[in-house]
């Protein structure tokens, strides 16, 4: 039942999946990292990326075009909302900064509802990336392929923003110590608006490359919200390299445990994550004591 | 507000409320079918509360709870034909309590916003449990139909409660119940260490609290809630819906609590009526179809941007504004006069109590052990490469009051930290009363009779004065775990002694019922000393009691702490010399994180080396005292 090229194509899935999913987790932590806050919305932002690079692509029928339109106007919606709402709630507690981001998901998934109605949309992939390929033992989606080339390539470019550009440096140090970047001169405040617009932006283009694997609805955040909490409590808050690692682990639990039985999928996710909290609670590449 | 009124006051208005609901309601035109639907949730709302509102812990799993006490109670109802509903509904319950256990060992091993994503993942792993490895027993998407309905013998007659009014009595019963014990939880000694948790958890376990073991109760106290109203919802409807273990679910129920007000017990009832009477509106009258929750999404919104405690806080918050306007004279007696009379009649107390200590002794035993009460030995202890303290020696008689000088970084506050056990040390030893208490937690120290008071005030900001010499005296008087969740403070033997006679020696008594927020700073700088001595200790480490302080309240406080020093060890850490000396039977200065020199106040000024850590490389005789003052 279960052959060989099964497995491996199961495998690529995982990557894919595991790829998509380190995007958006490292979305989430540099966020909650450097500004204190967990963004709730941060599937609804992955699923408003869909969206918009789908609206892009009925007006231009342009994949890249809906892959830069997507990222885009994420990076304005992350501006926007750090300017508008999230910069009040740095003083306060985080339970009110939970409840904020988590009034904002359900506004922007029943926005998007309304407008576009509960009924999948769908972007075709790119005509470069059509049709299967042949792997020599098997085949396999071309674009499932790509995906995995898309987003490493995106990793590697907020890796590089990270830990090559001036910015990264002040974005890594606020992660250990915003007060102390504060006081050294360095302006937060607007370092913040930019770090929230990157992590939106990192949603958003997870959101369009994934459009075309897996059809759209508004409620196509949700389920990876969850997953992309369980990335961040195996790989560490506020690291990188874990959300890349956690993502990784997290998208081959799912898809080897789905070739089996996919209702276990959620069990095996969960089963690690707790392995994860007993053995290591700060995360596998999780420093102590970042809460 | 609500503890200062009569007992029994605000259950006798809930049950005269719930008996008005169906004599009123109707007139209006609501559906009875809303009003249950309210209830149901108000009840799952109430366990919510005492996890968010009163703990601090925001659960977004809650829906793996509500889902298994439903799921168990409509199993046993359908498939398993058991005939008794009320006993199918406490068994749901009970069910939901243990799983809420088993999901708290794991949730609670992180806190804050960890706690919230783990609490997330674990509900979607009971959802896709239900439809898929137990769907057999679940019906999977399908859902438990045909849940019966409960009915009373009465002996002479049955009443059947069926749908719509007729259910009414039976749900609101159960929400009576449910606020009573409520109720009752949140004015127990348990409530009590409940807020002082979500007010400042590391204080809460340094005055000898087992937080853990407590946030474990509050959870499974949800999780009882929890069940009973996912029982109670497949009785509601017939079905048991496998909606019930959604994120929706979960969610719906924060939303409902943070409109109405957490905290309160009545927020997630009064959020439930806003949440679900809107959709009605909005769905029907308006017309507006699905946009409703967008609609409800926005109001949320705005309503945590701008009311912070919810419809019910927002109240309050209103009620005491024009009380204030009011009356714009302020009683000023309340103000922190340190008048004559009430200095004297502060220490006529502290005398008294100074010399009832003895007598009156807990399981703190002070004076009974003579010799060292504290010994450590080769205390080291390294952050990576940085040297905090290097092979400290450090003995301390029973009686004595010893003072620690040192420049800033010289070690001092970690010295502290590893003596109370807040942090473990590298390597080394601790003897407390001659046990070893190296490696113990924060908790059993305290516990033993070692506390210290902060550095940095550790209070419990949003509640009053006296609560928070009552949370300090109860783990001293209940032990570091107890459940006693139906009893009231008032009732624990010892503790308004305690309390008013720790807040006379700290001369705070005219300030008892004032929150923490609105104290002076010298005041939450007695305080702070208050809260380390309400639990009695055998051994009190201030960690610079005087630092910030005026130079009168400086001279205040330096009275407190000599009157503080009858009957007990104390060590002391402060900056400001003239006072340490005035006060310390014997100083010991750290320098780089080793002891440098240890001696009488008057060895130490006089000493060679102390004036070159201090003054750096100036030789010669230097009056210290001038230099330094």
């Amino acid at each position: 039942m279960i052959s060989w090229s099964n497995f491996v194509s199961q495998l690529f899935n995982g990557l894919a999946l595991g790829a998509l999913l380190a995007l958006i987790s490292s979305g989430l932590t540099i966020i909650y990292g450097t500004l204190g806050v967990l963004n709730l919305a941060h599937g609804a932002m992955f699923m408003l990326g869909g969206y918009a690079g789908y609206v892009a692509y009925e007006a231009s029928g342009s994949f890249i075009v809906a892959v830069i339109a997507g990222t885009l106007f994420l990076g304005i919606v992350g501006v926007l909302m750090e300017r508008v709402v999230i910069r009040h709630f740095y003083s306060r507690p985080h339970e009110d900064q939970l409840l904020v981001t988590f009034g904002l998901a359900i506004v922007y998934v029943e926005g998007v509802r309304f407008i576009f109605s509960s009924l999948s949309k769908t972007v075709p992939p790119p005509p470069l990336f059509t049709g299967i390929t042949s792997l020599g033992f098997m085949v396999y989606p071309t674009y499932r392929l790509a995906v995995v080339g898309i987003v490493a390539v995106a990793l590697l470019a907020l890796f590089l923003v990270l830990y090559r550009t001036r910015l990264g440096m002040i974005v890594r140090a606020g992660i250990e110590d915003s007060v102390m970047v504060d006081s050294l001169g360095i302006n937060v405040d607007r370092v913040f608006m930019v770090v929230f617009g990157i992590g939106a932006m990192a949603a958003g283009f997870a959101g369009i490359v994934n459009a075309p694997v897996v059809s759209l609805t508004p409620d196509v955040g949700e389920a990876i919200l969850v997953q992309t909490f369980v990335v961040v409590v195996i790989g560490g808050v506020g690291s990188f390299t874990g959300a890349v690692l956690g993502g990784l682990i997290a998208g081959e639990i799912i898809s080897i445990t789905s070739m089996f039985n996919p209702g276990y999928a959620y069990v095996m996710l969960f089963a690690a994550m707790t392995l994860v909290l007993l053995v290591r609670p700060q995360g596998l590449l999780g420093t102590r004591g970042r809460e | 507000m609500m503890r200062t009124q009569r007992p029994g006051r605000v259950e006798l208005l809930t049950a005269i409320g719930l008996v008005l609901v169906p004599l009123i309601l109707p007139y209006l035109g609501s559906a009875p079918n809303t009003v249950n639907r309210i209830l149901v949730w108000g009840l799952f709302g109430i366990g919510f509360d005492i996890l968010f509102g009163y703990t601090g812990l925001l659960s977004f799993g809650q829906s793996a709870l509500y889902g298994t006490g439903g799921f168990v109670a409509a199993y046993l109802l359908t498939r398993a034909g058991f005939p008794y509903v009320w006993l199918a509904l406490i068994i749901g319950m009970v069910a939901a309590a243990v799983v809420g256990y088993l999901v708290g060992l794991i949730a609670l091993r992180r806190t804050g916003i960890y706690f919230a994503m783990i609490t997330v993942a674990i509900a979607e792993v009971f959802y896709f449990v239900e439809f898929n490895p137990l769907s057999e027993w679940t019906g999977g998407e399908n859902g438990l139909p045909g849940v019966p309905t409960p009915s009373l013998y009465l002996g002479f007659t049955t009443i059947h409660f069926t749908s719509g009014w007729s259910l009414y009595p039976f749900l609101a019963a159960c929400y009576f119940i449910g606020i009573v014990v409520a109720l009752r939880i949140v004015r127990s000694p348990v409530g009590a260490i409940f807020r002082a948790i979500r007010e400042n958890p590391l204080r809460a376990a340094a005055v000898g609290h087992n937080i853990h073991a407590y946030k474990l109760a509050a959870f499974v106290i949800a999780a009882a809630y929890a069940g009973l109203a996912g029982g109670l919802l497949g009785v509601l409807q017939a079905f048991m819906p496998p909606e019930a273990f959604t994120f929706d679910t979960s969610g719906q129920l924060v939303i409902q609590t943070a409109i109405g007000g957490r905290g309160t017990l009545f927020g997630p009832l009064l959020g439930a009526a806003v949440w679900l009477f809107l959709q009605d509106f909005l769905q029907a009258t308006l017309g507006l179809g699905a946009a409703w929750k967008l609609v409800l999404g926005l109001v949320f919104v705005l309503l945590v941007v701008f009311l912070r405690h919810g419809i019910i806080g927002g109240f309050v918050d209103l009620y005491r504004f024009v009380k204030r306007r009011k009356a714009p004279v302020e009683p000023r007696e309340a103000a922190p006069s340190p008048g004559v009379a009430d200095e004297q009649a502060a220490h006529a107390v502290a005398a008294k109590t100074a010399h009832a200590q003895p007598a009156r002794r807990l399981h703190h035993a002070a004076s009974d052990y003579t010799g060292p009460i504290l010994q450590a030995t080769g205390l080291t202890k390294h952050y990576g490469g940085v040297i905090a303290n290097a092979d400290i020696d450090f003995t301390v008689n029973a009686g004595e009051l010893r003072g620690i000088i040192g420049p800033n970084g010289a070690g001092k506050s970690t010295f502290f930290k590893m003596l109370t056990c807040e942090v473990p040390p590298t390597s080394g030893k601790i003897v407390f009363e001659g046990r070893d208490i190296t490696g113990m937690s924060v908790t059993d120290v305290c516990q033993l009779g070692l506390t210290k008071s902060y550095q940095v005030n550790q209070l419990f900001n949003r509640l009053t004065v006296r609560e928070n010499v009552v949370i300090a005296a109860l783990a001293e008087l209940r032990g570091k775990f107890k459940l006693d969740m139906l009893g009231s403070v008032a009732s624990i033997p010892g503790l308004d002694e305690q309390v008013s006679s720790t807040l006379a020696l700290v001369n705070l008594t005219r300030r008892r019922d004032t929150p923490v927020s609105e104290l002076a700073y010298g005041e939450k700088r007695r305080l702070e000393v208050g809260l380390a001595l309400a639990s009695s200790p055998a051994l009190l480490l201030l960690d610079e009691p005087l630092a910030g302080m005026s130079p009168v309240e400086r001279g205040e406080t330096v009275k407190l702490l000599k009157s503080i020093a009858q009957g007990r060890t104390m060590i002391i850490i402060d900056h400001d010399m003239d006072a340490l000396f005035e006060l310390a039977e014997r100083v010991t200065v750290l320098q780089e994180g080793r002891v440098l020199v240890e001696g009488t106040p008057d060895e130490i000024k006089r000493n060679a080396k102390v004036q070159e850590a201090y003054l750096g490389g100036v030789h010669g005789v230097i009056d210290v005292d001038e230099a330094l003052a």
